[in-house]
């Protein structure tokens, strides 16, 4: 992998990605990934279709182990615990690490709920209380002026962009630390987008971040940090401004230039 | 360098470095008729590159709407970003350069029945000798992507600005010797100093070439040899 010296003096790793190696079945998907996702930074995945950088999304909250034949080996360090230690609690790690999909996926239910729902699974709080938090939650998603006024409307009824930040706003409502994003943008509208780069801009100063997206441009707006993958490999990890002016990587430079035949 | 994934998109590429060539060509021989018509007092010459300065004033907005079209429709990334980057550059490098052959061009009108002698002319030959070999030198670094080629250029500037501070201790001299000097060797003065900057578009041209090819901004300070800001000449009272 190509990496130029970057100054990372006082950044924490929130997450530190070792020797990672992934397998459907037999099947190698990601080849010795290392990788630093920085505290409170947005750090982007970006290369073609198959290239890992979903599966890699996927690891980090082990969503993998909803499905037989998938296995991971090496390490992921958070905060000084393997994620992929058998004993790992999975549902705490998932609360801690929290994950938006390319579709928004909003339960049947109504909107307040949608946001509820994910804290009574941690939490035993007063309507009062709950009531507070599901506002902060909507608030922080960037979606409570447009529902303050239908919060027991059911989720479904909200148009794409809004179901989307629904999904985020649940997704933080529980606090995690870590938000994982999967292509979180491109079912949506430019305004939406634009709503949801600006709501990934806000969060930063709370979470760290890390977003799949095919869209470069994106990429370069909201990330702090790139890593491009390609065919199971992490090719380049880099300040974004590094890889979107000069990568060092001649596959990286092909990429994201439009030149990958 | 491969090519991109959508044809089209090299071509406007293509499209934007060629007219660049041609600017650089048509800065190069406005430089060039513009010195040679102020050597020989030509007003005629100079007319022409009176008229020539707004084709290339035309060829650079042209480059620079291009430019813009290529950043809107294709957001450039990397090393198509800097290329586009340095199109816009080079393109305003490069129209400013006709400027001051033009205003080299106007200086030779103002010239046309003045005293002179031939052997004030020497100096500012040679200036102008080297700052054309600088600009064809630049041009090519831009062409072949030569960084090395770019950075010769770029050093080389300060024996243009050396030149410049000995042949304004020159001039003075002359204008000295007999005030009937002073209106053609000011002139001179001024065409000197335009051709000092001719120079210094040629360097800001082999940065932007570097810049275009590493993606690294040249970093060292570039040696500074014009010291005509703090020449005196003492005058004696005979």
């Amino acid at each position: 992998m190509t990496q130029t010296a970057m100054n990372t003096a006082g950044m924490a790793e929130k997450i530190s990605i070792r020797n990672l190696k992934f397998f459907y079945g037999d099947n190698l998907a990601l080849k010795t990934i290392n990788l630093p996702l920085y505290e409170k930074k947005v750090t982007a995945f970006i290369g073609p279709s198959g290239c890992g950088k979903s599966t890699l999304l996927r690891v980090l909250n082990r969503m993998y182990d909803l499905y037989p034949r998938q296995h991971a080996e090496g390490e992921v360090m958070f905060d000084g615990q393997n994620v992929l230690d058998p004993n790992q609690d999975r549902n705490m790690l998932r609360a801690r690490v929290g994950m938006v999909f390319q579709k928004p996926t909003p339960f049947p239910m109504s909107i307040y709920e949608n946001i509820a729902f994910g804290i009574r699974l941690y939490e035993n709080l007063s309507r009062s209380e709950m009531d507070g938090r599901v506002e902060a939650a909507l608030t922080r998603g960037a979606l409570w002026k447009e529902v303050k006024d239908k919060l027991n409307s059911s989720g479904l009824s909200l148009s794409g962009g809004q179901q989307q930040r629904l999904c985020i706003a649940r997704t933080i409502a529980v606090r995690p630390e870590v938000v994982l994003l999967d292509e979180p943008c491109s079912a949506l509208d430019p305004i939406s987008t634009a709503k949801i780069e600006e709501l990934i801009d806000e969060l930063t100063t709370e979470y760290t971040i890390a977003i799949v997206t095919h869209n470069m441009q994106q990429a370069a707006r909201v990330s702090d940090y790139t890593a491009f993958m390609y065919l199971g490999e992490l090719i380049e990890f880099d300040e974004t401004t590094k890889i979107f002016t000069s990568p060092s990587d001649k596959r990286t430079q092909d990429y994201i230039t439009g030149r990958f035949g | 360098m491969s090519e991109h994934i959508v044809t089209r998109y090299d071509e406007e590429l293509n499209d934007v470095a060629r007219r660049i060539a041609e600017m650089g060509g048509m800065a190069e021989r406005l430089v060039d008729v513009a010195v040679g018509s102020l050597m020989r007092v030509d007003t005629a010459t100079a007319k022409t590159v009176i008229a020539d300065d707004k084709k290339l004033d035309i060829l650079q907005r042209e480059c620079e709407e291009r430019a813009i079209m290529i950043i809107a429709r294709r957001q450039p990334m990397a090393m198509d970003l800097r290329e586009v980057i340095g199109v816009q550059r080079i393109a305003s490098d490069l129209e400013r350069i006709g400027d001051l052959a033009k205003n080299i061009a106007k200086r030779v009108m103002a010239l046309d029945g003045q005293f002179q002698s031939k052997r004030f002319n020497t100096g500012v030959e040679h200036m102008a000798q080297l700052s054309l070999a600088q600009l064809k030198d630049v041009l090519d670094a831009y062409a072949t992507r030569d960084v090395e080629q770019a950075y010769q250029v770029w050093k080389r500037d300060e024996e243009i600005d050396a030149m410049y501070t000995s042949l304004f201790r020159e001039l003075l001299t002359y204008m000295m010797e007999d005030p009937r000097n002073i209106t053609f060797c000011t002139h001179l003065l001024f065409c000197a100093k335009n051709i000092e900057r001719i120079g210094d578009h040629a360097t800001n041209i082999a940065e932007t070439v570097h810049y275009v090819v590493t993606g690294q901004v040249l970093a060292e300070d570039r040696p500074k040899q014009d010291e005509s800001s703090s020449t005196a000449v003492a005058y004696e009272k005979n």
